[in-house]
């Protein structure tokens, strides 16, 4: 009796996710991978999918190791990911100063680190092996070198105007 | 390997071991305990509470500090349980759980049954130097069904109701979320349990050393009945109650307290007490019928039993297509509830359909769902207007000041409660293919039947989980499969599926061991015997009845003589039988 929510995603996708991964619960990461990969994020129905389909495993076993790791995501992502660096080479070459002039310029929402449009969204992570550049901000696999809060703000204008944005 | 015994040491003092799986089973064979959250013998080891923490010293010198319940007993070793070490560590614990936990042990239900209250109090902890979780970091308590309520504000992760959950019904409805200090057991994405396939068999909170996990009350409401002088109230009893109930009031385990049961309900104002046990005869009458025939007839078979709300909930939600292999009839509670219903105000003056109140006290938390369904309704309402637990029964007695030990033995009241040794032992595995099979056989053949003992299908221990027999009526074989827990049934199910099933007969029980060992009885998850001693209570019951074969129940013969004719007649259908719904077309059916 699971309920299910109105919105409606293409299990055929899933299903062959499933498939090429092997239906088997031990590779439910790499399965979760591929469907974030598909959706750009876990929805919960499509994980109740595969908790219910693959035997041995639960919709709660499921979401248990979606929230277990920090590389998943239970919210969409926007068309451009942005990834700021905050790893120590970062961090003590300011990458904060970075961070807060993205979360400036694209007004979040209260909580939100994607904005309403479903343009944009920021996430934080911990080195990207490019500490010889840092700080590093990288969206959509496009590394953006030795940023400033000025720099944040002349490559989002490039990509809002590309968009024929606000 | 039992033969060979070794010896180690309990602070200094040595004892034997033999085949015990961890050293916090030789503690507690000695006598001795040390405190546990998380291990219940009858799931896996999980070694996260830390509270069983002992220090052991090896012969060689060395000395280390670890969970009782994760290591296994070694020849030579000298476990010290009280050590000024090992005291701190369970102190520490039990301040951290205290920091995360609401302490409103006044007002919660598992208030005196709590182990964390029960060993804060044994450690003396006065005073926790840790700061407490604020009022506005709560989380929403689940109150959504029927049968239980989960409030995560008091859980201490100890991951008991999760394996419960898995290894007793293979279903994990509930599962660890998050991580580090955020971690919180809940249903799928936090949903409400009545969102989730959960079947509220309630063994999680039978295991839930605190009140995280607890069982819905219903006292209030059933007082509030007794008390409205316009309500006339009745109460039937489910046949585990009976053996269980006395563990709340520190009698004997496995004793037989139906006598005292009866006094004492009287005391507090029912204005009649009945039998479950006398319903049960009367589901062996309707079922055995059936089944005969199904097998005359070649209609569906493997018949399945329909007893337990919790197995009817797990078909509904997980296997709809098979839903024609479950059987038409009601369960007892549901039977009885109808009967009553039905003939109570005939029968008994100033009784009418409206004034009448049927409480039914049960062993199982799935039952107070099984009376909240809409195919148990008439006229708009319930046929079973209340369901009590064990737990919840021992509570109103002792609250209306009743001395329930030196209670003088009564019967119960006529003409719903005569029954017979075939109904008192539906409450273990195995009782009701057991009742089932002794009527079949001499309706079928005609003959007196003297060895009513089919033992093959008794036991209640975790190896006694699937348990098949073969009885010869007259030349057909009938082969019946007795499962506990929805993890076996599953298995049954898939051997169906491929076609490789043979047997004729499936009786499902969803709580191992059955009914006895149902999540409304008082508290037996720290024991394992427990449930054996219950089991055994009810067989002695059986055994002492003159009558022990549920067609020879001379109630049962009366009904069906002036009200219902026969079997599986017109009017039996409509009053003892019921139909199930496909529950998978309300949400996941494109799924699978």
């Amino acid at each position: 009796m699971t309920t299910q929510s109105p919105e409606k995603f293409d299990f055929g996708k899933v299903d062959k996710i499933m498939e090429e991964c092997g239906a088997d619960k031990s590779h439910l990461i790499a399965i979760l991978q591929n469907v974030q990969k598909e959706f750009t994020y876990l929805p919960i129905d499509v994980m109740t999918y595969i908790g219910t389909k693959i035997e041995g495993l639960s919709p709660a076993t499921v979401y248990g190791v979606a929230t277990f790791y920090a590389q998943f995501s239970l919210e969409p992502k926007g068309k451009y990911q942005i990834k700021c660096c905050d790893g120590t080479a970062c961090h003590v070459r300011g990458s904060m100063p970075v961070m807060n002039a993205i979360k400036a310029k694209l007004k979040f929402a209260e909580g939100k680190m994607r904005t309403e449009d479903g343009m944009f969204s920021l996430e934080t992570v911990s080195c990207l092996g490019a500490c010889g550049l840092a700080p590093v901000m990288v969206i959509n696999e496009k590394v953006y070198p030795q940023m400033t809060s000025d720099a944040v703000k002349i490559v989002l204008d490039e990509i809002i105007a590309q968009e024929g944005g606000k | 390997m039992s033969e060979d015994k070794k010896t180690l040491f309990i602070d200094g003092v040595e004892v034997e071991f033999t085949d015990e799986p961890n050293i916090l089973e030789v503690i507690r064979k000695a006598g001795l305990n040390v405190p546990t959250f998380c291990y219940r013998p009858d799931l896996t080891q999980f070694g996260a509470c830390r509270m069983c923490v002992v220090e052991v010293e090896y012969p060689n010198g060395r000395v280390m500090v670890n969970s009782s319940c994760t290591m296994p007993p070694e020849a030579g070793i000298n476990v010290k349980i009280n050590s000024k070490r090992v005291r701190k560590i369970r102190k520490t614990v039990l301040e951290l759980l205290l920091a995360n936990h609401d302490k409103e042990c006044t007002t919660c239900d598992k208030s005196g049954a709590c182990e964390l209250q029960k060993y804060a109090e044994e450690y003396g902890i006065k005073d926790i130097r840790f700061p407490s979780k604020e009022k506005e970091e709560y989380l929403p308590i689940d109150n959504s069904n029927p049968s239980i309520v989960r409030d995560p504000n008091k859980c201490i992760l100890c991951g008991a109701c999760v394996r419960a959950c898995s290894e007793f019904q293979g279903h994990s409805v509930l599962g660890f979320a998050n991580r580090g200090s955020a971690t919180v057991v809940q249903p799928m994405a936090g949903k409400s349990l009545s969102d989730v396939d959960c079947v509220f068999c309630g063994q999680c909170q039978a295991v839930c050393p605190t009140g995280a996990l607890t069982v819905k009350n219903n006292v209030d409401q059933v007082w509030d009945e007794i008390n409205n002088p316009d309500k006339k109230v009745v109460v039937q009893m489910a046949p585990s109650v009976r053996v269980g109930l006395g563990e709340a009031f520190g009698i004997e385990v496995g004793s037989n307290v139906i006598g005292k049961l009866n006094a004492a309900l009287r005391k507090i104002g029912f204005d009649f007490v009945f039998d479950t046990n006398f319903s049960a005869d009367l589901t062996i009458m309707e079922e055995a019928t059936e089944f005969l025939d199904r097998l005359n007839n070649k209609k569906t078979l493997p018949l399945f039993t329909s007893c337990c709300p919790a197995w009817i909930r797990y078909m509904e939600t997980q296997h709809p297509d098979m839903l024609g292999h479950l059987s038409s009839c009601k369960s007892p509670q549901g039977m009885l509830s109808a009967v009553l219903k039905e003939l109570v105000p005939e029968k008994f003056e100033g009784v009418t359909k409206d004034n009448l109140v049927v409480v039914s006290i049960m062993p199982c938390t799935a039952k107070k769902y099984e009376a909240n369904r809409s195919q148990l309704t008439k006229d708009g309402k319930a046929e079973t207007d209340y369901v009590l637990t064990t737990k919840e029964i021992a509570q109103m007695i002792k609250s209306a000041g009743i001395d329930f030990a030196s209670l003088k033995e009564e019967q119960n009241d006529s003409p719903f409660g005569k029954y017979t040794g075939a109904a008192t032992i539906f409450g273990a595995s195995g009782g009701v293919a057991e009742a089932a099979v002794r009527t079949a056989y001499e309706v079928v053949t005609g003959e007196k039947l003297n060895d009513v003992d089919f033992k093959v299908l008794r036991g209640v221990d975790k190896n006694s989980r699937t348990k098949d027999a073969e009885v010869d009526i007259k030349g057909t074989k009938v082969r019946v499969r007795v499962v506990s827990t929805l993890k076996e049934a599953e298995k049954s199910i898939q051997e169906i599926k491929a076609g490789k099933a043979d047997f004729h007969i499936l009786e499902v029980m969803a709580c191992p061991g059955g009914c006895i060992n149902g999540a409304g009885q008082p508290a037996s998850c720290n024991n394992s015997k427990i449930k054996e001693v219950r089991a055994e209570g009810l067989y002695k019951e059986d055994r002492e009845l003159d009558l022990r074969k549920s067609h020879e129940n001379p109630d049962v013969k009366k009904l069906y003589d002036e009200y219902l004719e026969k079997p599986n007649s017109h009017k039996a259908h409509e009053l003892l039988h019921t139909v199930y719904a496909d529950m998978f077309a309300n949400g996941y059916k494109d799924l699978k």
